[in-house]
């Protein structure tokens, strides 16, 4: 037999049908639904009177619209409100396991899969939201959908998908002091450019790839559609099987050792062919931030904002219009840039481990009164073990303030918007125009980063705060 | 999932020549609280097509009355970003039948196919010439046949051959449903589900 990578083995293994000249019939293992992108598809059921095929497979969360303060109030916008009801009675109607609003196991729906045990080495999972690229990190073939296809998998648990190319990306070395997984792939984005991975399906590879946690991972992945991928994993290990034996149940797995040595299979061949390799250093890489309108206009925090977007010629007219958005001009330093807003949270980068980071810098010290400063955990869970780790004090006693979970600012659907020309320093996966309301001026970062512009009311240079 | 049903499609076009316009773009967040799919052309391009204040922004090309027709002429990587459905919603309802551009994003280009609307992929240096024609001549009319899979510029007799997956081609010729299709294949799943839990 000839050798195959990981994701040929996961991706053929769920082949229902080949049909000739046309994508594959995948079958789906886990599908995830939120209020915002779920609507239309029951509604197509709803029309066609048919049932959902495997309600089981199928779990939902309210997380988009939804306010990060007062949950236990009705949610004020009548429209936000009323996706939320439609959820509920959507899950209630077809015998859908709801995590909503004021579910102590309630968040944003890439992070409570996998915390809640959901996700699950091998599988194929489907949502429809980008970012659904996140659950790649353990092993898994995940990528985001639109609703007609979520109304296919609601249908009948399966999808007309395809098969995207296969791209290796190596990451070895040992990264410097002060450099996160944020930073790690908004390198490898700004090295390939915002499409620099359209069409294909990325394993992530490598000694530096592998020295990271979970959640570290779950960034990498996550943001692998920023370059255009379908989604992005990497083959478990030890440090995901510990992480898996760590939850208190893991949905339909009875016995753990068995699953276990399924999971050990889970590794490209040795000889396996990619159509694309690309090699990265972890020691070139610094704290890295955004200056432009998609996340591959990304650069290390010390740098200038590159003269032009084609090498050796004039720059196009998307970058022009770009850094004129930005407020910004071509060859200028950010250090020492005023910012206004400073945002942590997001499926990148809303987990405990980020807001320890970010902890890390804050602790004794004060936020900046210039800056207004959101700080949204991921989960209920999430919330609750920063108030028990004692995060939450720390928080508290540097000037911030925790709200409740969910999607928030990252794009802006709820009242956490960044208003029309001010800078914000987010965790967060893009800096659209707009992205985080009419006019906000994004720039991406890692927590660290975040938090040295919470602190210092510019942008800043994390390394300066972390101890060797 | 909407039957839409494409055969040949003639058109003036509407030059929108910029890089990575993403879905953020084509349907801010802010307006994907509905429960139905229509209504979503209403606020296509919104906050580039009008000012804060509610007024129309004159230099967006929407709003240029010299231009129009059922053709969206892109640039490149058109479509990145989420994977919300919604912006295929809004360009369809705002009557635009086709896009062309030199590349979309995957999951763009899914959803497009999956409600009628015609993702077509030319190259670079055809697509800037499209755009020049355009700009100089609004009038400029395309010719798009799916079942010869041709694109055809009228005015200078331009014919370019584009790619499309053979079943969706069907699909679209036919008016046929991927969720028809998927149902009609009901027993196929059962037993892979079945071998599946044996295996």
């Amino acid at each position: 037999m000839s050798p195959k990578t990981l994701f040929d083995k996961i991706w053929d293994s769920h082949v229902v049908r080949s049909i000739e000249d046309g994508p594959d019939v995948l079958y789906i293992d886990r599908h995830y639904i939120h209020e915002v992108t779920s609507p239309q598809a029951f509604n197509g059921l709803k029309e066609r009177g048919i049932p959902v095929f495997r309600p089981d497979k199928t779990i939902a969360t309210a997380d988009h619209n939804i306010p990060t303060k007062d949950q236990h109030l009705q949610i004020r916008d009548e429209l936000s409100r009323n996706q939320v009801e439609r959820l509920s009675e959507n899950c209630k109607k077809y015998g859908i396991e709801l995590y909503g609003l004021n579910d102590p196991r309630n968040g944003i729906v890439h992070v409570i899969g996998p915390e809640l045990g959901f996700t699950l080495p091998g599988m194929t999972i489907v949502c429809g939201d980008s970012h659904t690229s996140t659950h790649g990190a353990f092993g898994t073939i995940a990528f985001g959908i639109g609703t007609s296809e979520v109304e296919m998998v609601l249908a009948t648990q399966c999808i007309l998908q395809p098969k995207p190319k296969k791209m290796k990306i190596t990451l070895e070395g040992k990264l410097h002091k002060g450099i996160t997984s944020k930073d790690i792939i908004m390198y490898i984005i700004s090295e390939i450019s915002a499409s620099g991975a359209t069409g294909y399906f990325v394993e992530y590879c490598g000694s530096a790839i592998r020295s990271l946690s979970m959640e570290g991972r779950m960034t990498i992945c996550n943001m692998s559609i920023e370059m255009g991928a379908r989604g992005g994993l990497i083959a478990p290990d030890e440090i995901t099987f510990s992480y898996l034996k760590k939850l208190p149940s893991l949905k339909g797995i009875s016995n753990f050792n068995n699953a276990l040595d399924e999971w050990k299979k889970l590794q490209s061949d040795p000889e396996a062919i990619y159509d694309k390799e690309l090699t990265f250093n972890a020691e070139s890489i610094k704290p890295m931030i955004t200056y432009g309108t998609n996340p591959g206009m990304g650069m290390a925090i010390d740098d200038s904002i590159p003269m032009s977007d084609v090498k050796d010629n004039k720059a196009s007219s998307s970058f022009i219009k770009s850094l004129d958005y930005m407020g910004f001009k071509p060859g200028m330093k950010l250090l020492g840039h005023p910012v206004d807003y400073v945002f942590i949270g997001s499926c990148t980068n809303g987990r405990i481990e980020d807001f320890r980071a970010f902890a890390e810098v804050i602790k004794g010290r004060k936020k900046a009164d210039s800056v207004t400063a959101l700080i949204v955990p991921g989960s209920k869970k999430v919330e609750e073990q920063m108030a028990s780790e004692g995060l939450t004090e720390v928080y508290k006693n540097a000037g911030f303030e925790v709200r409740q979970p969910g999607c928030s600012s990252c794009l802006a659907m709820n009242e956490d918007k960044i208003p029309q020309g001010k800078y914000a320093v987010s965790t967060s996966n893009r800096n659209f125009e707009g992205r985080q309301g009419p006019g906000a001026r994004t720039l991406l970062a890692s927590p660290l980063t975040a938090a040295a512009a919470a602190i210092t009311g510019r942008i800043t240079d994390p390394r300066e705060f972390i101890k060797e | 999932m909407p039957k839409v049903k494409i055969d040949v499609l003639e058109s003036t076009c509407v030059p929108l020549p910029l890089e990575n316009v993403d879905t953020d773009q084509i349907i801010p967040a802010r307006f994907l609280s509905a429960t139905s799919r229509e209504g979503f052309g209403d606020n296509l391009f919104r906050d580039w097509r009008y000012a804060k204040t509610g007024e129309k922004n004159e230099n967006f090309v929407l709003n240029n009355p010299v231009f129009g027709g059922k053709v969206l002429v892109a640039g490149k990587n058109f479509g990145s970003g989420s994977s919300r459905e919604h912006a295929v919603w809004a360009i369809f309802d705002y009557g635009f039948r086709a896009v062309i551009s030199s590349f979309f994003a995957d999951i763009f280009m899914n959803n497009a196919l999956n409600n009628g609307l015609l993702p077509i992929v030319i190259s670079d240096d055809l697509l800037k010439k499209l755009q020049v024609l355009i700009q100089k001549d609004p009038g400029t009319k395309v010719k798009i046949d799916l079942e010869k899979q041709t694109l055809t510029f009228l005015s200078t007799g331009d014919s370019v051959k584009f790619n499309i997956n053979p079943y969706k081609k069907e699909c679209l010729l036919k008016g046929l449903d991927d969720i028809d299709f998927l149902l009609s294949m009901k027993s196929q799943i059962t037993s892979y589900e079945n071998n599946k839990s044996l295996a």
